[in-house]
């Protein structure tokens, strides 16, 4: 599905991402932890395509397509969905018309007929059913207003009705109380899938007490430095990132030896 | 990112659609303003003396004010324009076929039409929506109007308002926009060539849409309509005005008087689509719109309601006004503006209330992208015996790209304590952060941008009939295009 290869990126000329490397195949769900400033937001930057973000060595293979050629839009239309960090408000777009926009976009670019507004609307009732969410947010504006919760709720919501390939999740947890984090992590579930891959990006362990991963993968300095199952993620809680940090150069000084 | 680049580029480069000239023989006024040239449309128009001296009332005023001071200068156009040399424009171009019947109308001309979206062929339009067509000075052909005088509703072009109703036309022409009101309204009333004429009678509501299509065609000449709507004692109508012209070099010069008159319990909404040719990037080309639009709340309970969506010309200097003189009498004042490339708009209204529990709301919505400058100019007066008067004002303005400009020049004067005022205004600008959110989501860059600004302009969109709301948001897509970078 997914396969990022040395992948070296800057921000305004400044080195983030230092040779990434990572494969991820369809049904699984991998989480990429790792302290602030480690590169994880800007990884999820990188695949979306957000402009400022300089590639500037590697390669993204998505289905055996370069990634980073394609503009944003047609990531997403190839399947691509990033769940934002900060989702952005858009007064006056109303969440039905935004949500119809992007749908038929895509239907379009997949040679699908577009949905007319009654079939839109069905269908995101029936997706918000699954969510357990209220459908108050359909008569709203795209986050206007939204809560912190309320905007990630939508991410999740936004996610089920395009229904992505590879999802990418970038800190949806954050800022979120318990209540809100379960129906989530609950809607992530929900669309688990043997045909979809995820990518869960994450400061917190606290997450994946919901979101169970398949792998857990530790990025610190723009480099994965470890990679292991959801137990890897508990000893993390335990002991923090420094200590994957310095495991990882004890393992790096230990194989020069 | 380069080739997000290249795209907004290529889209720049688009043109303006309705950029084509129609090969029509056409007669003309040899270029240049006197007295001969006016007595000359006077003459062409079989007008009554009345009329010609009125025109040359106006004439001998507009010279006045030509060699006192010119323009007005007070509008806000940083990059300035002109000079407009008035004896170099003809005054009158004419197709010199002038048809009996729908029948009779050069093909040519009924393409013209076909080509920008209205077809003169009745029963090709929408049910509903009656249409006059304005070519140059004259009016082409008027649809629906046997339809219309079925329920008294007089429907026609100004000519011919003067010839079969000249008593209606010189009790109101000049009844809210005097000749002296200012200079282009001088410039208009002594060189006007023609326009629309509605008045519904007493108890009427209209019962279609009335609309008129201006299209400027030939070189050299500029456009001077007058349109004069009469809504009787509790009547209602619905009237829509939409322009385009050709693509020139030069800047060609409209100047157009609109006068509205509601008497009591009569509502009028007048909605414009104003889609000149804006010019190009640079500036070059362009119709300077300098445009008087005033309406008349004579009677009590009436109502007037402006809706505009402005997107073309060079410069956009406009101000559609209500006079609330009738006791609860109600003006409303809806504004989209939009200025990208290098166009240049001072728009905005007046409302003057005279009457008690008079109430006047204002939204305005300016778009700056390109190098475009957007100014909302408003006035809200509050006359002396105008008890318990309200307004609402809101203006909002949004920024596209970091080389354009907008500016708001509100002026509020109250002589009565009982005003309650509302003023509201804001300024933003489209952020990469929603376009990327759009665009991840598959919804390309152009549409993301249509998306974003149909948002802003909601509240306007929504006081549109529904024919032109689509239009309206069609255009202003177009307008956009190139214009994020």
């Amino acid at each position: 599905m997914l396969e990022i290869k040395n992948l070296h990126a800057s921000v305004e000329g400044k080195e983030i991402l230092k040779g990434v490397n990572l494969k991820v195949g369809a049904g699984e769900v991998h989480s990429i932890m790792g302290p602030n400033g480690s590169g994880k937001s800007t990884l999820a930057s990188v695949l979306a395509g957000r402009d400022g973000y300089e590639v500037t060595a590697g390669q993204v293979l998505y289905k055996g397509k370069d990634l980073l050629e394609m503009e944003p839009e047609e990531r997403a239309c190839e399947g691509v969905f990033m769940a934002f960090q900060y989702p952005v408000e858009i007064p006056g777009v109303g969440s039905v018309q935004f949500l119809t926009a992007a749908l038929n976009a895509i239907r379009k670019h997949r040679g699908k007929e577009e949905y007319d507004a009654l079939e839109a609307l069905t269908l995101f009732r029936e997706k918000l059913k699954i969510l357990h969410m209220s459908d108050d947010l359909l008569g709203r504006s795209v986050n206007e207003g939204f809560s912190g919760g309320e905007k990630k709720k939508n991410e999740i919501f936004q996610m089920a009705v395009l229904e992505p390939s590879l999802a990418v999740l970038d800190e949806t947890d954050s800022g979120l109380d318990i209540d809100a984090l379960k129906v989530v992590a609950d809607g992530v579930n929900a669309l688990r899938g043997p045909k979809r891959a995820m990518l869960v990006i994450t400061h917190y362990q606290r997450l994946l007490n919901y979101i169970v991963p398949d792998y857990v993968h530790v990025l610190v300095d723009g480099r994965i430095v470890k990679t292991g199952d959801k137990e890897l993620a508990l000893h993390l809680e335990e002991h923090g990132y420094t200590w994957a940090g310095e495991r990882a150069l004890a393992d790096a000084a230990g194989s020069k030896a | 990112m380069s080739t997000t680049q290249d795209t907004i580029e290529a889209l720049a480069q688009r043109e303006y659609k309705y950029g084509f000239v129609t090969d029509i023989e056409q007669e003309f006024a040899p270029p240049g303003l006197n007295e001969d040239i006016i007595r000359f449309i006077s003459a062409k128009k079989g007008e009554p003396d009345w009329l010609l001296e009125w025109r040359l009332k106006a004439y001998r005023h507009w010279t006045e004010l030509y060699e006192a001071k010119g323009e007005p200068q007070w509008a806000f156009l940083p990059y300035g324009y002109g000079p407009i040399d008035y004896q170099a424009i003809s005054y009158y171009a004419a197709p010199k076929q002038r048809p009996e019947s729908m029948d009779e109308v050069d093909p040519e001309l009924l393409r013209t039409y076909e080509k920008l979206g209205i077809p003169l062929e009745e029963q090709k339009w929408l049910a509903g929506v009656a249409v006059d067509a304005v070519f140059d000075s004259v009016s082409v052909a008027t649809t629906f109007k046997k339809e219309l005088e079925k329920h008294g509703v007089i429907f026609c072009s100004f000519s011919e308002a003067v010839r079969s109703h000249p008593e209606l036309v010189r009790k109101y022409l000049g009844s809210v926009v005097p000749h002296t009101d200012n200079f282009f309204a001088a410039l208009n009333s002594a060189v006007f060539s023609d326009g629309s004429f509605v008045y519904v009678p007493k108890g009427v509501r209209c019962p279609m849409e009335l609309s008129t299509y201006f299209r400027i065609n030939a070189a050299q000449t500029g456009q001077f309509e007058r349109t004069l709507i009469v809504a009787d004692e509790g009547a209602y109508v619905s009237y829509m005005e939409g322009c385009t012209a050709p693509m020139r070099d030069e800047n060609q010069l409209h100047a157009a008087v609109v006068e509205l008159v509601a008497l009591d319990d009569a509502t009028i909404k007048y909605s414009t689509i104003q889609n000149w040719y804006p010019g190009d990037e640079k500036g070059e080309g362009g119709i300077y719109n300098f445009v008087t639009k005033r309406g008349k709340c004579q009677g009590h309970n009436s109502r007037i309601s402006w809706t505009q969506v402005e997107t073309g010309s060079a410069i956009t200097w406009k101000y559609p006004s209500c006079i609330l003189q009738g006791d609860n009498s109600m003006g409303e004042f809806y504004s989209v503006a939009l200025t990208n490339l290098r166009q240049q708009a001072d728009t905005g209204t007046k409302m003057i209330h005279i009457g008690k529990n008079t109430k006047s709301t204002i939204v305005t919505k300016g778009i700056s992208a390109g190098q475009g400058h957007n100014s909302y100019r408003g006035m809200v007066k509050i006359l002396k015996g105008a008890e318990n008067a309200r307004n609402f004002t809101q203006c909002d303005s949004l920024l596209i790209g970091d080389r354009c400009g907008a500016h708001t020049f509100p002026y509020i004067e109250v002589k009565n304590k009982t005003a309650r005022m509302e003023h509201e205004a804001s300024t933003s600008k489209i952020g990469e952060d929603q376009m990327f959110y759009c665009q991840q989501r598959g919804i390309g860059l152009e549409d993301a941008i249509s998306l974003i600004v149909a948002g802003f302009c909601k509240e306007v969109f929504r006081e549109l009939p529904m024919e032109f709301a689509v239009e309206a948001q069609k255009l202003l897509s177009v307008s956009l295009e190139g214009s994020v970078g």
